[in-house]
C-alpha cells in the first residue's frame, strides 16, 4: 500500500481548497445564508409549521444537501480532470499506486471538504433558526455516506468529461434539477398524489427524506429506503470506479 | 543478466488504427546512457510512455531488472524517473510543493534535505517559493526534472530534454546527467538531434516508423556518420585503382568510369590533398567531381530500405 502517495494526493487536494477558499467554503455559505434569509425569514414567516418543525428549520437539510451534493461533484470532478485537461496526470500514471489508492487521495479529499462544508454550513443554520438534532449518528452517517457516494460519483463525471462543458453539464442539467424537486423546500407529502408518485422515482427524494429525519424525525419514505439506496448508489458508483480502471478507458491510451 | 531495461516484440497500434511501434526488441545495460534518435513520429514517445506506464502496449513485454512491468508495477515505477516531452505542470503550486508531492506520489518519506539538493542542483532553489506559472519555459522544464528526481529513480527517462531549452539549461541539465550516472543511475535520453546523441550517450539506437532499425555504439556509429564519398568522374575508363597511391579507401565503380574515395571528415587530415596530387602525377584526367555525405538521413534510409 502506497501510504505516502495517497497522503500526497489528499494533501494536494486539501491545498487547492486552501487556495480557493473562496470559491469552495465562502460562496456555499453565503448562498446558503441568502436562501435562509429569503425562503427562512422573509417568505417562510408566512408558511405554517411542517408536522411541527418552523418552515425554516425544515428547509435546514435539504439546503445542506443542495450543497453537498453539488461540491461534491464539483470539488471531485475537477480533481482529477483538471490534471488530464493541463497534462500532469502522466505522473499519476506512471506513479506505483494502484486505482484504489488513487480514488482514495481523490475522493477522500473531496468528500472531506465537502463534510467540513456541510457542518459549517449546519453551523450557519443554526444562527439563523434554532436546532435540534434527533439522532446526530444517523445525521453524520447520511452526511458521510452522501459526500463519499457524491464525490465518487463526481470522480466519475471528471474521468469521463472531454471538455468543460461536460464537467458541468450534469450537475447543471441532473442534479440541480432532482435537488430542488427532491424535497428541500417542501415535504413531498404535500404534493398532489400523482406528483407524490413521480417523487418517488427520483433518488434524491431518499437522500433528503433520511437526512431530515435524523434531525426532526418526519421523513417523506422510509429511513431503511434511504439508507439502502444511498448504499445502492455508492455501490454502483464504485463498480463504475473499478471498471474504468481496469479498462484504462479515458486514461490511459 | 545486465540489462536493466529489456523491450521484447514491443508493438503499440494506437486506437486510430495506426501502428506506431512495430515489434521492437531492445536491452538497456545498467548504468549506461543510451539515446534514442528518431526524426519526429518515429515512436519515440511511445515507447518511453509504455514503459513509464503512460501507455498500455498492444503487443510484447518489458521488463526492469526482470520484473514485468505490469505484474510488478509497484516495485517498477517506484525505480522510474520520467521527464516528459511535453511541458506540463502544476500551474498553481510552488516549486518545494510540487516536487515534495512527487517524491510522496512515488511512495517515499519525506526528505526535504535530498529535495534542497535537487533544487540547487538545477538552479531552483532561489525560486523553491515561486508560484510554477511565474516561472519561465526554461525554469518550467527544471522543475519538470526536479520531479523526475525527487524519489531518486534508479533509471531516468528524459523525452526530447533539450528541445526549445537555452544554453544555460542544456549545460546545467548535462552536468546533472553526467553526475547521476556517475552515481550509477541508467539515463534513456530521446533526441531527433545527433549533436546530442554524440555529446552525451553511451549507445545509440535509431528508430524510424515505429521500428528499431539500429543499436550502436556511439564511436562506432559516428565513425559511420562521420565519412565522406569523393566521386571522381574519369575522362577514361580505368581497368584498375593505380598502383603508387599512399590512401587505400578507394574505389573503382561503374565500369571504371568512376572513383570514389572515402575519407573522414573529423580526422585532422583528409587527405584529398595529396590523392589529388598522386592522381595528377599518375596522369590521371578527370571530368567532373562531387562529394557527398553519409547523414543520418541516409543511414535512414539505407536501414529502412534494406529491412524491407
Ligand atoms: N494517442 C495517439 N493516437 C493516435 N496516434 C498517436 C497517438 N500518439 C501518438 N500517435 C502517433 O504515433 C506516432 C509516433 O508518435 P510519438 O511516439 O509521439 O513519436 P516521437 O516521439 O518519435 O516523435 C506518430 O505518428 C503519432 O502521430
Ligand atoms: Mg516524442
Amino acid at each position: 500500500m502506497n501510504l505516502h502517495g495517497v497522503a500526497a494526493i489528499y494533501r494536494f487536494e486539501m491545498g487547492r481548497a486552501r487556495r480557493t477558499l473562496m470559491q469552495s467554503i465562502v460562496s456555499p455559505v453565503l448562498s446558503t445564508a441568502l436562501y435562509f434569509v429569503v425562503f427562512g425569514s422573509a417568505i417562510g414567516g408566512r408558511i405554517p409549521e411542517i408536522e411541527g418543525v418552523s418552515y425554516g428549520a425544515f428547509i435546514v437539510p435539504g439546503l445542506i444537501m443542495l450543497s453537498l451534493l453539488t461540491q461534491s461533484i464539483a470539488n471531485a470532478s475537477f480533481g482529477i480532470y483538471f490534471p488530464r485537461f493541463t497534462g500532469t496526470i502522466y505522473e499519476l500514471l506512471s506513479a506505483p499506486i494502484s486505482p484504489l489508492e488513487i480514488v482514495l487521495g481523490y475522493v477522500g479529499a473531496a468528500a472531506s471538504k465537502s463534510m467540513i462544508l456541510g457542518l459549517i454550513i449546519l453551523a450557519t443554520a443554526s444562527l439563523f433558526v434554532p436546532l435540534h438534532i434527533a439522532h446526530p449518528v444517523w445525521m453524520l452517517t447520511f452526511l458521510v455516506l452522501t459526500c463519499v457516494a457524491f464525490s465518487l460519483f463526481g470522480f466519475l463525471i471528471g474521468l469521463w468529461a472531454d471538455g468543460f462543458e461536460k464537467l458541468q453539464l450534469i450537475p447543471l442539467l441532473i442534479i440541480t434539477p432532482l435537488t430542488f424537486l427532491g424535497g428541500t423546500f417542501y415535504s413531498v407529502k404535500m404534493l398532489p398524489p400523482f406528483w407524490q408518485t413521480v417523487s418517488l422515482f427520483n433518488p434524491v427524494v431518499y437522500l433528503i427524506s433520511g437526512f431530515r429525519w435524523s434531525f426532526f424525525e418526519l421523513s417523506d419514505v422510509s429511513v431503511g429506503l434511504s439508507l439502502a439506496l444511498t448504499l445502492a448508489f455508492l455501490g454502483l458508483c464504485m463498480i463504475a470506479v473499478w471498471w474504468i480502471f481496469k479498462t484504462g478507458y479515458r486514461l490511459r491510451t | 543478466m545486465n540489462a536493466i531495461v529489456s523491450i521484447r516484440n514491443l508493438s503499440k497500434t494506437y486506437a486510430t488504427g495506426f501502428e506506431a511501434l512495430k515489434r521492437v526488441d531492445l536491452d538497456i545495460q545498467r548504468g549506461e546512457i543510451f539515446a534514442l534518435l528518431g526524426p519526429n513520429g518515429a515512436g519515440k514517445t511511445t515507447l518511453i510512455n509504455i514503459v513509464c506506464g503512460i501507455v498500455n502496449g498492444s503487443g510484447g513485454h518489458v521488463a526492469i531488472d526482470g520484473r514485468d512491468i505490469i505484474r510488478d508495477y509497484r516495485v517498477v515505477r517506484a525505480m522510474i524517473g520520467l521527464v516528459p516531452q511535453e511541458l506540463a505542470t502544476d500551474m498553481f503550486e510552488t516549486v518545494w510543493n510540487t516536487v515534495s508531492f512527487s517524491r510522496g506520489l512515488f511512495g517515499k518519506p519525506a526528505n526535504p534535505a535530498h529535495i534542497e539538493k535537487v533544487l540547487r542542483d538545477l538552479s531552483l532553489w532561489d525560486k523553491r517559493d515561486n508560484k510554477i506559472m511565474t516561472l519561465s519555459g526554461g525554469m518550467k522544464r527544471r522543475v519538470l526534472i526536479a520531479k523526475a528526481l525527487s524519489h531518486e529513480p534508479t533509471i531516468l527517462f528524459l523525452d526530447e530534454p533539450t528541445a526549445g531549452v537555452d544554453v544555460e539549461l542544456r549545460k546545467d541539465m548535462w552536468e546533472v546527467v553526467r553526475s547521476l550516472r556517475a552515481a550509477g543511475v541508467t539515463i534513456i535520453l530521446t533526441t531527433h538531434y545527433i549533436e546530442e546523441a554524440e555529446e552525451m550517450a553511451d549507445r545509440v539506437g535509431v528508430i524510424a516508423k515505429g521500428e528499431l532499425i539500429l543499436v550502436e555504439d556511439k564511436t562506432e556509429l559516428m565513425a559511420k556518420l562521420g565519412k565522406k564519398k569523393l566521386v571522381l568522374e574519369l575522362q577514361s575508363r580505368l581497368s584498375e585503382i593505380p598502383t603508387g597511391l599512399t590512401t587505400h579507401n578507394l574505389e573503382l565503380t561503374e565500369a571504371g568510369s568512376k572513383l570514389v574515395y572515402t575519407y573522414d571528415t573529423k580526422a585532422e587530415r583528409t587527405g584529398i590533398t595529396v590523392l589529388l596530387n598522386e592522381l595528377r602525377a599518375a596522369g590521371i584526367v578527370f571530368k567532373d567531381l562531387t562529394t557527398t555525405q553519409s547523414s543520418l538521413e541516409d543511414i535512414f534510409v539505407d536501414l529502412v530500405r534494406n529491412s524491407k
